[in-house]
């Protein structure tokens, strides 16, 4: 695993104040605000939020699948090029080729009315240059590795004649056809069942392995990032507040939002106690407090954190925060 | 049932057999042809029961029947085989005015608070509605009430004016609750009640139920596929597969040593919060067999790493492992130090 990349490695992609502003009739809405990240060759970062938290929109703007009248700034440079700046040629080889996506709907991201063989072939014919007998014969090859019985039959068969955890298979195969170099996972597990969900995950961190991938996971669920990511960014309001190897997070999170969140999931060995859980709800993006935007719900929140908003600032090696309070919550530790 | 030595008196409610099948549209070249009429088979025969103040969570994945059978606890559904008691009284028989003391005693709560709470009512009546039905107050005292129950689950008493889609989806579930709390119930019956809310908001539920259980000594049944949380919030668990209650008992029993193959890769399969305890191998293999072609034998057979030839067979019975502990598997010293796998699931590739 080369999972935790030295820095002197040049990033895979480098996101830099992505902001993503749509226009409704109550005005703009800031769905991301300037966030900043980077995934290392082969890294596995998990975005994680709540929802409204932006981690999906992140994830289709930086993909350039967000459109007019929504503005999308900021770059995403992809090994050096500006993904949001190329033109339309440039952008379809990118897209769908070097950098996949997969989603959280299988039943909806597939076409209901199209064999999963012509689904994915398409993309075969998009970026390879095989030619028909060859792309079937890929087609085949990519059902097999995704684990899909009988994949030579189950090629003509559509999409509903698949199971949840099957289809999600499908969609995988066929982002994995063009040989992507990241793979952008918006929710793939989250209406999965658990023991398929565990299947899919593992599924992912092989393939990272065998097509020395990067993976982007966008999730709301906590025990997937500590079972599959190597770094996460955690975001609240748009923005990132917090970002850092897993492991360094959960043993210690400097963040209040972060913290409330570990907290708020319950863990074997206090059954029938109270959990930490945080006050209120996450804002809607239309009215985004003043300030920190955590400060309503924040336990830690002073006069200053009404009045500013705190930047995301390093704190450490590959670790950022953007919270005033940041050593009196480290100093709190991780829930129990 | 027998005997369980640490709930005395007799179980509050009491499932025995139960069996719940939905009929599927026949094809019109099935009818021609003759053939039986296909039927998804929800329930096969549940047997459980629950205790006075406890919390019994049921644990699944879809397709379990576990939402079936929690419909079956509250009469929504009539059963085809086996019966519901209430107090020693089976609930299909129950008429008239013990029917309506049943309907109050046990109460429902449900997944979705957007579509079980009625848009063009304000929070008032729809809780006015569930007291003056079933006659809890006179009608002058149900203002107070009113504040009361909304006291009870921690909601501002401006809400009482305010219309559903006014509210988040943690304030609209407490909604939910206060109004199943109206009518004074013995029972909570809570299908997936936090899974369509924000993790933070979950939190924040399940704190208030834990509460709301001490102050008016509830017996809540919870029906969930979160292990995490329905392992946080139970006394005991129940494991259902395919419509049948595959292992039961006491929390800690069965999360820490469990007696089931299939419980086992449940365990297995959910994300563990503690980043240094990974793995790289999948807890199971295959997919849920459909429940309108059940398997022959036992039910787990075609995905169980340890099936063997009296599984294809034969179907387990529920049968003790001790201390209240209980499991539906041939291997009878399975998840004891004295169990030897004949082979072990295939090493990661």
């Amino acid at each position: 695993m080369s999972a935790l990349a030295t820095p002197a490695e040049t990033p895979a992609l480098s996101v830099q104040s992505l902001t993503t502003v749509f226009q409704t009739p109550k005005g703009p809405v800031r769905a991301v605000d300037a966030v900043s990240f980077d995934v290392m060759p082969g890294e596995v970062l998990g975005l994680v939020g709540e929802s409204g938290s932006g981690k999906s929109v992140t994830l289709r703007s930086l993909m350039g699948l967000i459109h007019a009248p929504a503005q999308v700034s900021g770059r995403v440079l992809w090994q050096g090029a500006d993904i949001l700046a190329m033109p339309k040629k440039a952008l379809r080889r990118v897209r769908g080729g070097e950098v996949a996506m997969i989603f959280q709907e299988p039943m909806t991201a597939l076409n209901p009315v199209l064999k999963v063989r012509v689904q994915i072939e398409e993309n075969l014919a998009a970026h390879s240059q095989l030619d028909a007998r060859q792309r079937r014969a890929r087609a085949i090859e990519l059902l097999d590795l995704v684990g899909i019985p009988a994949a030579e039959r189950r090629l003509e068969d559509y999409p509903h004649q698949f199971s949840g955890g099957m289809r999600q298979r499908v969609m995988i195969a066929i982002a994995l056809a063009s040989n992507p170099k990241l793979l952008l996972a918006d929710e793939p597990t989250t209406a999965l069942d658990v023991t398929i969900q565990d299947q899919i995950l593992k599924l992912i961190l092989d393939l990272r392995d065998e097509f020395a991938m990067s993976v982007v996971f966008v999730t709301h669920d906590l025990g997937v990032v500590a079972g599959t990511c190597d770094r996460m960014a955690v975001m609240y309001a748009g923005r990132i507040v917090e970002s850092g190897t897993v492991a360094e997070i959960f043993a210690r999170p400097h963040h209040p939002y972060t913290r409330g969140l570990l907290g708020s999931v319950p863990r074997g060995g206090a059954e029938r106690t109270m959990l930490t859980s945080i006050e209120g709800t996450p804002p809607s993006l239309a009215v985004i407090p003043q300030g920190c935007a955590f400060h309503p719900r924040c336990a830690y929140a002073v006069e200053h954190c009404v009045a500013k908003r705190p930047a995301l600032e390093r704190i450490g090696l590959g670790r950022m925060v953007a919270c005033f309070r940041e050593a009196e919550v480290a100093a709190a530790g991780a829930p129990v | 049932m027998s005997a369980m030595t640490n709930h005395p008196g007799a179980p509050l409610i009491s499932v025995e057999a139960l069996e719940k099948r939905f009929a599927m549209r026949q094809t019109i070249v099935g009818r021609i042809a003759g053939r039986l009429p296909l039927a998804v088979h929800a329930l096969n025969g549940v047997d459980l029961a629950v205790h006075r103040g406890e919390t019994l969570g049921i644990v699944g994945e879809s397709g379990c029947g576990k939402s079936t059978l929690a419909r079956c606890l509250v009469r929504l559904l009539e059963p085809n085989e086996g019966r519901v008691r209430f107090e020693g009284r089976d609930i299909g028989e129950l008429r008239g005015g013990e029917r309506r003391a049943f309907n109050r005693r046990v109460q429902m709560i449900f997944q979705d608070p957007y579509s079980s709470l009625n848009p063009r009512m304000t929070v008032r009546q729809i809780l006015g509605e569930a007291l003056s039905v079933h006659r809890m107050r006179p009608k002058a005292e149900i203002p107070v009430r009113i504040a009361e129950l909304l006291d009870l689950v921690r909601l501002p008493q401006d809400a009482a004016g305010r219309y559903p889609h006014e509210f988040s989806g943690g304030q609209r579930q407490r909604i939910g609750i206060a109004r199943a709390l109206a009518v004074e119930p013995d029972v909570l019956v809570a299908d997936e009640l936090v899974s369509a809310l924000d993790v933070s908001v979950q939190a924040q539920v399940v704190n208030l139920l834990l509460q709301l259980q001490d102050e008016l000594q509830l017996t809540i049944v919870f029906v969930a596929h979160d292990l995490r949380l329905v392992r946080h919030i139970s006394h005991r668990v129940a494991v259902m597969y395919l419509g049948k209650v595959i292992e039961i008992g006491p929390t800690e029993a069965l999360f820490s040593a469990p007696r089931h193959p299939y419980t086992m890769a449940l365990l297995d399969a959910a994300p563990e919060l503690d980043p240094g305890r990974r793995t790289r191998r999948a807890a199971t293999r295959g997919e849920l067999p459909s429940p309108v072609d059940l398997p022959g034998g036992c039910l787990f057979n075609t995905r169980c790493p340890h099936v063997f030839e009296r599984c294809q067979v034969e179907r387990p019975l529920l049968a003790e492992r001790g201390g209240d502990h209980r499991a539906a598997c041939h291997l009878a010293d399975f998840g004891t130090p004295a169990f030897e796998p004949s082979f072990t699931a295939a090493e990661p590739a």
